[in-house]
């Protein structure tokens, strides 16, 4: 990789021109004048994926933010009649020939040969599916009082999207809840890490010293280690007395006190390295003072590093929590996170003939999926100068 | 070599020492100690210890030393006796417990990373000499599912389509009639039939990695200047290509075992509970789950100590690989 500016600019241009032909100059020098975050942005936008990746994620997590409003039931809304409902058909062209998606209601029966549960559609009636029905009420982030679904069915009727568990309770519902949990342990679990890696790190690296060689091998411990069994054990060590919202900033902790070091190594090792780069010599021989150095030309570049590393820890914490929580050490009922969803999966025989309680997985890996396209996106665009 | 060697071990003692520590933390971590949970099963036993009784008990157990003191005593019987204390759960010593179950974990681990390299480093190869065929692709898109699908779902999708496809409730790692037999040829040989299930459930997202990797350094390589050299002298592609660029590009791979062996140890722990799977996994998970401490805190110490030191065995392979690297490099 190429980081000094320079070249990288007139290479870039080289390659502008020679597919322009000298006619767009205004271009070329849109690109000449542009910021760097501005470069960043442009070199992002060419990544398929990752523009891809961000829609969809920001559509999960305003999901997740306005969950009680999206999802068509609350978290705990049981149906005693529909035990393990498989998900509901949903029919898009109605009698009449027009385009009105509507489901039918259904029917419990006692299968006689298998003495299993199974469910008829009753096409006397018809729900249709609309939107902002009034439903349920529920307090949009415990304080605003609503009964408005994005999503559902008038009074009579039912739609379970990904059908239901075994207490009769809508799996969608619950799957969007639970990213709530999911999805914010992450961006909490890598601020935390983050946070106590910067401080951590610049201890290390502002004392020098016995101090600096202690916090590094600290970190080659905590790198070379298996996380899960530490992780297992420190969740497993927290009182089953605490609440929801307890267990989850314990997690988050725990999550973070084991995973700081890995941050801690790019953080540090990235501005020991752009402290020797060739432009800070550069601005140092051209007068600038140490505080312009850092804010002028370390920060920007070590800034997008960072983000680029974050972005790519994020997944792991994700899947620590759903691990801890799938094991059953992790966040528990009535608590819903992706973890505690899986945790139902875990009889085999059951899921063999509900086959939808393992859509919790599907949400689990897209979105790791889509952080990983993220950060690949990042990466790409955080040294806007580097030819490709 | 000698040397780095004997260096690399230096190095290896404060992180063995960083590791015993945190376990013994671990182990205190609970409230109450080893002497409550043994008066609450006296008690139940019937026999009921007073005030004076259970003070010498604890001067027997040392537990009236301070902390450090207690740390000294336990790594002694570890180091001296290899004596890791006793499972009162399984009321035996954990020794006998870890002895069961650790040669099983080390297997998976290992063949884990056999599967990784064997399947990444060919797949690799082909794919950055066949840059964007419909083969690279296709490896492409399987290494981006593989790299985000964890393990033990990946366990939960395997064990449901086994149980709907051919009515097999449980992927163990022996047939029934061997379960309980003791070690025999036929024994070894039904392991080696059923043990790729685990390995490979736990090897995809590592060789997904891999693969990306070798890739990568493979097609770095092969625009390299002597790449040309070597073929406008005539040397045939299929020479030229394994004499020198993969040879180049192999070594990551060693490299990587570092932080290659940490996620495949977690791996294992998760997809042997969800397989059942009698290694470690399950142990220490029943083990936390009643609190039997000296059990939990020595796997995770066992688990930790055989992590690094495989670390350690692939960096010195990792010279011994690539004379380019001088010790003091690799040093940091």
């Amino acid at each position: 990789m190429n980081r000094f500016g320079l070249i990288g600019r007139k290479k870039a241009a080289a390659a502008q021109t020679s597919e322009t032909v000298g006619v767009d100059k205004r271009k070329r020098v849109r690109f000449y004048f542009a910021s760097q975050w501005q470069l960043i942005w442009w070199r992002f936008r060419q990544h398929r994926l990752s523009m891809t990746a961000a829609p969809v994620l920001t559509v999960m997590y305003l999901f997740a933010v306005f969950c009680e409003f999206v999802t068509p039931y609350t978290v705990l809304k049981d149906f005693p009649a529909y035990k393990l409902a498989p998900p509901s058909k949903i029919h898009w062209i109605s009698k009449e020939g027009k385009f009105q998606p509507y489901v039918y209601g259904i029917k419990g029966a006692l299968d006689q040969a298998t003495f299993r549960r199974v469910y008829v559609e009753d096409e006397s009636q018809v729900y249709p599916v609309q939107f902002l029905v009034r439903g349920e009420r529920y307090r949009l982030w415990g304080l605003f009082p609503s009964d408005r679904h994005l999503i559902g069915v008038r009074e009579g009727g039912q739609i379970f999207l990904f059908g239901t568990d075994r207490l009769g309770r809508d799996l969608f519902s619950r799957v969007i809840y639970g990213s709530r949990v999911s999805l914010t342990i992450g961006l909490v679990g890598v601020f935390l890490s983050f946070v106590l890696g910067l401080t951590i790190g610049g201890v290390s690296g502002y004392f020098g010293g016995s101090v600096d060689s202690f916090i590094q091998r600290t970190i080659d411990l905590l790198v070379s280690v298996p996380h899960l069994p530490l992780w297992m054990t420190l969740a497993a060590a927290l009182p089953r007395t605490w609440s929801n919202v307890q267990t989850y900033f314990a997690i988050t902790v725990i999550l973070s006190i084991v995973g700081w070091a890995g941050l801690a190594r790019v953080v540090r090792g990235k501005l020991l390295a752009l402290r020797e780069e060739d432009f800070t010599m550069a601005a140092r021989v051209s007068g600038a003072s140490e505080w312009r150095i850092i804010t002028k030309h370390l920060l920007p570049l070590f800034l997008s590093y960072v983000i680029v590393s974050i972005t790519l820890s994020i997944p792991g914490m994700i899947l620590g929590e759903t691990a801890l929580s799938f094991i059953g050490l992790g966040m528990q009922p009535p608590a819903v996170s992706w973890g505690t969803l899986l945790q139902d999966a875990m009889r085999v025989a059951a899921v063999a003939h509900s086959p939808w309680m393992l859509l919790p997985c599907v949400f689990v890996i897209v979105t790791v999926l889509m952080f990983n396209f993220l950060g690949d996106g990042l990466r790409d665009a955080a040294d806007p100068y580097s030819v490709r | 070599m000698i040397t780095y060697i004997a260096r690399r071990i230096m190095v290896l003692i404060p992180l063995l020492f960083g590791i015993s520590v945190i376990s013994f933390v671990l182990i205190q971590l609970p409230p109450g100690d080893y002497l409550t949970t043994l008066i609450q099963q006296l008690e139940q036993s019937g026999t009921t210890v007073d005030a004076a009784q259970a003070e010498q008990l604890r001067i027997l157990y040392g537990l009236d030393k301070p902390l450090p003191e207690q740390y000294w005593i336990w790594m002694r019987k570890i180091l001296l006796h290899r004596d890791f204390g006793t499972s009162y759960a399984y009321g035996r010593p954990v020794r006998a417990l870890l002895a069961e179950r650790v040669p099983l974990t080390m297997a998976v681990s290992l063949l884990t990373v056999v599967f990784i390299w064997s399947m990444a480093v060919p797949i690799g190869i082909y794919s950055a000499t066949h840059q964007y065929t419909v083969f690279d692709y296709f490896w492409t898109f399987v290494g981006f599912i593989g790299l985000a699908t964890p393990s033990f779902l990946l366990a939960l999708l395997v064990l449901w389509f086994a149980f709907t496809q051919f009515g097999i409730a449980a992927v163990g790692l022996f047939s029934p009639e061997y379960a309980y037999a003791s070690w025999s040829v036929a024994k070894l040989l039904d392991l080696l039939k059923r043990i790729w299930v685990p390995v490979a459930i736990i090897g995809l997202s590592g060789t997904a990695g891999m693969i990306r990797v070798m890739r990568g350094t493979l097609l770095d390589e092969l625009r390299k200047q002597y790449v040309t050299t070597a073929r406008a002298k005539g040397l045939s592609e299929l020479k030229l290509l394994f004499k020198y660029p993969v040879r180049v590009a192999i070594n990551p791979f060693v490299s990587t075992i570092g932080w290659m062996l940490p996620g495949i140890v977690s791996g294992e722990l998760l997809v042997s509970m969800v397989l059942n799977i009698p290694t470690t996994g399950p142990l220490l998970f029943s083990a936390l789950m009643s609190q039997d401490m000296f059990l939990a805190g020595s796997i995770v110490m066992i688990l930790s100590t055989l992590t690094v030191i495989g670390t350690l065995i692939s960096d010195i392979l990792l010279v011994w690989l690539d004379p380019r690297i001088r010790y003091e490099e690799v040093q940091r």
